[in-house]
């Protein structure tokens, strides 16, 4: 008969069957999502970042912006009511790897785009006590003075690519995303015209308020500015999302 | 635990330190029990909730959860974290149904004489406010020098009134005025300076305050054509009155002396503004929040006029 003390006494087996049983619980809850229908919504809006959005993203994740700040609204009454609709699996579904999190520190950030001005958003990240006196948020005052590096912008968004991001490296793609996104987004995923369509997204936004550069304060505030903002909620019924669960 | 009775429990058999054991001793009873009580659960949550993936979807349970959306159907789904929070906004929103109702329904020149409704603004504003509008007006309507405006104030860029403010929060404001530093040379900017100061008091040089107002209303400056002729500002455009003693771009009442008074306002003048945007709320807060914080705003702040 089986006996615990031959497992026990055995420190190698112990090790395999302790993973065993531990990876059947991860197996048995996260293995069935990638297969479940409902898994990811559909929903009309999400595309990957542009170029400029994306090296925002990459310093947002430089600076360790996710040890205070999560990017999920959970379903619940009170995060519905601060922050907005409960987050989607479909909005994240470009992000690699997500950024939801779990350690509030400071706010939710998942719909924070549009809703403050580029100009408070430069002011609160050179000095948040200037905008929030009670904030315990430190200041980013560099970002304001660093150029933007991009230098290395395709080997980037090529290994986006690689993960499964739709930018276009080809001809066939770039049709592939005009069908998906429309012609205007499949433009700001070409790869090669990257380097170009970084510039001109940060000359016409003036993230940082200051055309003459673009500054890594610019691609963080392109990419805040976009957070939650790809879908829009008005299009669907309030209870739209509830068949997905 | 060194005097262990000869055979009263067994022992795995290792000795330390000459006699030191270990025991091994059956789990407690209470220990075994609650284990298989934990099985019985799991097996009685399987059927009530949303468990076992099959196929490419999953058993949803026996529970079902009955809403009712915003278009006014019921329905009724398994039971699921986004019914449930369909469920609870419906719990509380009856609560708050006959307030926000009265306050959809009423004008609002009644709704400044309902003192009931005016608490439910008050309160209800004051989170609405906090999450949404603080962050750049201040938590009591403050605003801050060179950003944002004061609201608690009777100086309103596009005026004060209810309709005036809920459209400013409905499709947000951005400010604009061009910059003169290529159009005027230094001392007509100085002219300018100091005739702007004068107009609220503050200390000037009453020369070049007379040939400011000259240019403030010619053609060649042309200040007048968006600050008004009386230069108290026109609400269509949002161009501040330079008349109060208000200030918002240009800091004066901080600085102490004349000269640097004259140089913020100048600084103003030379570079122009392109700044002071308002997000827009319409997609964002529903017309009701956006309603009550227009009465928030007007009448808990005080700032309305």
């Amino acid at each position: 008969m089986f006996k615990h003390e031959w497992l026990e006494t055995n420190v190698g087996l112990l090790l395999v069957f302790t993973m065993l049983a531990i990876s059947v619980g991860g197996l048995v809850e996260i293995a069935p999502l990638f297969f479940i229908n409902n898994t990811v919504e559909k929903v009309e809006g999400v595309r990957p970042y542009t170029p400029l959005e994306s090296r925002g993203r990459d310093i947002y994740i430089r600076e360790g912006c996710y040890l205070c700040h999560s990017q999920m609204i959970r379903p619940f009454r009170d995060e519905q009511l601060r922050y907005g609709h409960y987050s989607l699996a479909a909005e994240s579904k470009y992000d690699h790897p997500f950024q939801w999190g779990s350690k509030r520190t400071g706010p939710d950030l998942a719909r924070v785009g549009k809703k403050y001005s580029n100009e408070w958003q430069v002011a609160h990240l050179m000095d948040p006590k200037s905008m929030v006196p009670e904030s315990v948020m430190p200041r980013f005052p560099w970002l304001l003075t660093t150029p933007l590096d991009t230098a290395d912008l395709k080997d980037r968004l090529m290994a986006q690519r690689a993960v499964g991001v739709p930018y276009s490296a080809n001809q066939a793609e770039y049709e592939r995303n005009v069908k998906e996104f429309g012609a205007e987004n499949a433009e700001m995923l070409k790869i090669d015209d990257a380097q170009k369509n970084l510039l001109k997204q940060a000359q016409d936004g003036n993230f940082d308020g200051d055309r003459t550069n673009v500054t890594e304060m610019d691609a963080l505030v392109a990419y805040l500015q976009v957070l939650g903002t790809m879908v829009d909620f008005s299009k669907y019924d309030d209870d739209n999302f509830v068949q997905y669960r | 635990m060194s005097q262990n009775k000869p055979n009263a429990v067994q022992t795995t058999g290792h000795v330390w330190d000459e006699d030191l054991q270990e025991y091994n001793n059956p789990l407690p009873n209470w220990w075994t029990i609650a284990f298989y009580i934990t099985i019985v659960f799991s097996i009685i949550y399987w059927f009530i909730y949303p468990a076992w993936p099959v196929g490419h979807g999953f058993t949803t349970g026996f529970d079902k959860i009955t809403y009712v959306n915003d278009q006014g159907e019921t329905k009724t789904s398994h039971w699921n974290t986004r019914a449930l929070l369909m469920k609870e906004m419906n719990e509380h929103a009856e609560q708050q149904k006959p307030y926000y109702d009265k306050l959809m329904a009423e004008p609002y020149d009644k709704i400044a004489k309902d003192q009931d409704l005016l608490n439910f603004v008050a309160s209800a504003g004051k989170t609405l406010f906090g999450d949404n509008c603080a962050a750049c007006h201040q938590s009591g309507g403050g605003g801050k020098v060179g950003f944002f405006p004061n609201l608690t104030d009777d100086d309103w860029l596009y005026g004060g009134s209810y309709d005036k403010i809920q459209e400013s929060i409905t499709n947000g404001r951005h400010g604009y005025m061009p910059p003169f530093a290529q159009v005027l040379n230094d001392e007509q900017i100085t002219n300018l300076a100091n005739y702007v100061l004068s107009l609220s008091g503050e200390p000037s040089n009453a020369a070049k305050a007379a040939k400011g107002n000259e240019l403030f209303h010619s053609q060649a400056a042309a200040c007048f054509y968006c600050h008004g002729a009386d230069a108290k500002g026109r609400h269509v455009i949002g161009s501040a009155n330079l008349t109060d003693k208000i200030w918002l771009w240009a800091n004066v009442p901080a600085v102490e002396s004349a000269q640097g008074k004259v140089e913020a306002v100048k600084k103003v003048i030379e570079s122009g503004l392109n700044k002071g945007v308002m997000p827009t709320w319409g997609g964002r807060l529903k017309p009701e929040q956006i309603k009550l914080l227009t009465v928030y705003v007007h009448d808990t702040l005080g700032g309305g006029k």
